[in-house]
């Protein structure tokens, strides 16, 4: 578990986080996102204690991370940049993170196979393709098969074996109790993947919710209806909470109301419906409608 | 849940299966003699560590093969004891010292400047054991290699000197000891000033270059300056550990040599203070 209270952190004049708070339980794969800068590496790092807050708390299984006794036991992390000695094989890189706890040899050589790392533990991590990279970042994180499993952007780079992998690697761990935070772009990769979501905008909390509460609350989450009366049938659907945008053509868009209330409601009123379909936004529209105040660098011409 | 069963989250054997909710774990706490263990994995390791020791060793024993073989054979006289001349034979400790020091800088610096330093210290989340690892491995692998060199320096110094009719030297002349040993003291102690700089500094560049300039650059100004105005120059790091080897640049006007290095450590140690200080405060 990981609780995050009133975390802030600036960096000069630049607030990167700023008043956050939030729980990730154990159990299942907990989604963060949000937009460049928007402060998602820099609390992972304050979460592995590398930086230090200007004020708030974080806890790692209920503990203060920096006095835990064991901390590879607790906590296991992945950051966004690269954090390997590009001069050491991959094995010597794990090997020396596995010796300050006393994590065997044979131990290694297991992440190392779980990493699909066999074939290049023992040449040098200089050489390494981002891809090769990830994997080795991955193994270092599982190491001490920690009870929290904190992934900035772990698919980074990785081919769709890669992908697939760390999809499978973090549903099995969150399925045997441990806590997994995991920190991606890809929204599709990450609607497969996580049952719960937090989502950061200028170093602030913007929402803390499953995966499906999010997209259902989202615009575009809805009815699709086609209809010969466009007018007339909306006039009818009016109410408090019901949106209806009609563009001018047989379509309606719904939302805040079922299919099944509209069908019925078209029925009484005897008008034709040639179809009722009902809409689900997808993560990335989601994503997208709750950030949009607040992403850091927009891409000019686009918006 | 049962007992995990996946190959690569399997427990260690002799470790009981894990309860729902609190898997078991292969992870130890962190002691400082486990922290060490890492830090010689690493040094071992890198293929620099290697190039450093045989660049040490070709620098100290090669100089003094080549002062030694050269010149006029050396005569003990009342100012040209045994003890200056194999300080003189020692030369090359003034070349190997910036291997070392760039040993000692780049122990913290290479870390800095390819990241790694963040999975040290995420791993290692109180810090200060690092930075104690370091020195223990750092000045444990210097002294023995430096200690092997200046002997092996003075042995070759001293069979060169006897084949050209030179005097002979013993290891019981006075002084000669001080110096073998001291020559290697004082590189040990320098290759912590060189880790501590490259802790506060962390970058390879800055670390390489305050310390090339403490080195060798101050000496060689301060020598060539006027004498009235330089009467701190015995308390440099170079001039105040050179009185342990008897640096013979420094032979004149110098501390004891026992002082000397106790200066010398004395900034060993006051910059380590501030690397330790600096490495808790910082962000990583």
């Amino acid at each position: 578990m990981i609780e995050i209270d009133g975390l802030t952190k600036r960096y000069g004049d630049k607030t990167a986080v700023d008043g956050l708070s939030f729980v990730v339980e154990p159990g299942v794969v907990t989604g963060f996102l949000g937009p460049n800068g928007a402060g998602k590496s820099t609390t992972m790092r304050m979460i592995a204690g590398l930086d230090r807050p200007d004020s708030g708390t974080v806890r790692v299984n209920g503990k203060h991370y920096p006095r835990a006794p064991a901390p590879m036991a607790e906590l296991g992390i992945l950051l966004d940049a690269r954090s390997v000695h590009p001069g050491l094989s991959a094995r010597a890189n794990l090997l020396a993170l596995a010796r300050t706890a006393g994590i065997s040899r044979r131990r290694v050589d297991e992440v190392i196979d779980l990493a699909g790392l066999a074939e290049v533990a023992g040449t040098r991590a200089g050489g390494f393709s981002l891809g090769m990279g990830q994997r080795l970042g991955v193994a270092a994180a599982l190491l001490g098969q920690p009870q929290t499993v904190v992934l900035d952007e772990p698919v980074n780079g990785l081919d769709p074996d890669g992908v697939r992998w760390i999809r499978l690697l973090l549903k099995s761990l969150a399925a045997e109790g441990r806590t997994v935070l995991v920190s991606s772009h890809l929204m599709s990769e990450m609607a497969q993947t996580a049952t719960q979501l937090i989502v950061l905008g200028r170093g602030k909390l913007i929402t803390e919710a499953s995966v499906t509460d999010f997209t259902d609350r989202a615009a575009g989450t809805g009815v699709l209806v086609r209809t010969p009366e466009p007018v007339r049938l909306g006039q009818l659907l009016a109410a408090p909470g019901i949106t209806v945008i009609n563009d001018g053509t047989d379509l309606l868009r719904v939302s805040g109301t079922t299919a099944e209330q509209i069908g019925a409601a078209a029925w009484r009123a005897h008008l034709p419906l040639y179809e009722l379909t009902p809409t689900h936004a997808s993560l990335e529209e989601a994503f997208m409608q709750v950030t949009q105040d607040s992403i850091e660098y927009h891409a000019g011409a686009t918006r | 849940m049962s007992a995990i069963t996946r190959p690569g989250l399997a427990p260690a054997q002799g470790i009981p299966a894990p309860a729902p909710m609190a898997p078991a774990t292969v992870a130890g706490p962190v002691t400082q003699v486990r922290v060490v263990r890492a830090e010689w994995t690493k040094l071992r390791a890198l293929r620099s560590t290697r190039w450093s020791a045989l660049s040490a060793i070709v620098l100290i024993v090669g100089v003094g093969a080549l002062v030694a073989g050269s010149g006029t054979p050396y005569r003990f006289s009342a100012s040209n004891t045994a003890a200056v001349g194999i300080s003189t034979a020692l030369l090359g400790v003034l070349f190997a010292q910036l291997v070392v020091g760039m040993v000692g800088v780049l122990a913290f610096s290479g870390e800095y400047g390819t990241g790694m330093i963040r999975a040290t210290l995420a791993v290692v989340p109180a810090r200060l054991p690092v930075l104690w690892a370091k020195v223990i491995v750092l000045a444990g692998l210097v002294l023995p290699v430096t200690l092997l060199c200046a002997f092996l320096d003075y042995f070759v110094a001293a069979a060169i000197e006897s084949s050209r009719g030179g005097s002979a030297f013993s290891l019981s002349d006075p002084g000669v000891l001080r110096t073998v040993v001291g020559s290697a003291l004082y590189l040990t102690v320098v290759v912590v000033i060189g880790l501590a700089l490259g802790a506060l500094f962390r970058k390879t560049a800055a670390g390489l270059s305050v310390f090339a300039a403490v080195f060798f650059v101050i000496p060689i100004i301060v020598a060539s300056l006027p004498h009235k105005i330089t009467g701190f120059a015995l308390y440099l790091p170079t001039n105040a550990g050179g009185a342990l080897w008897g640096d013979p640049q420094t032979t004149a006007h110098a501390l004891s040599p026992w002082t000397g290095f106790a200066v010398l450590c004395g900034y060993a140690v006051v910059l380590t203070a501030l690397a330790a200080w600096q490495l808790r405060r910082r962000d990583a």
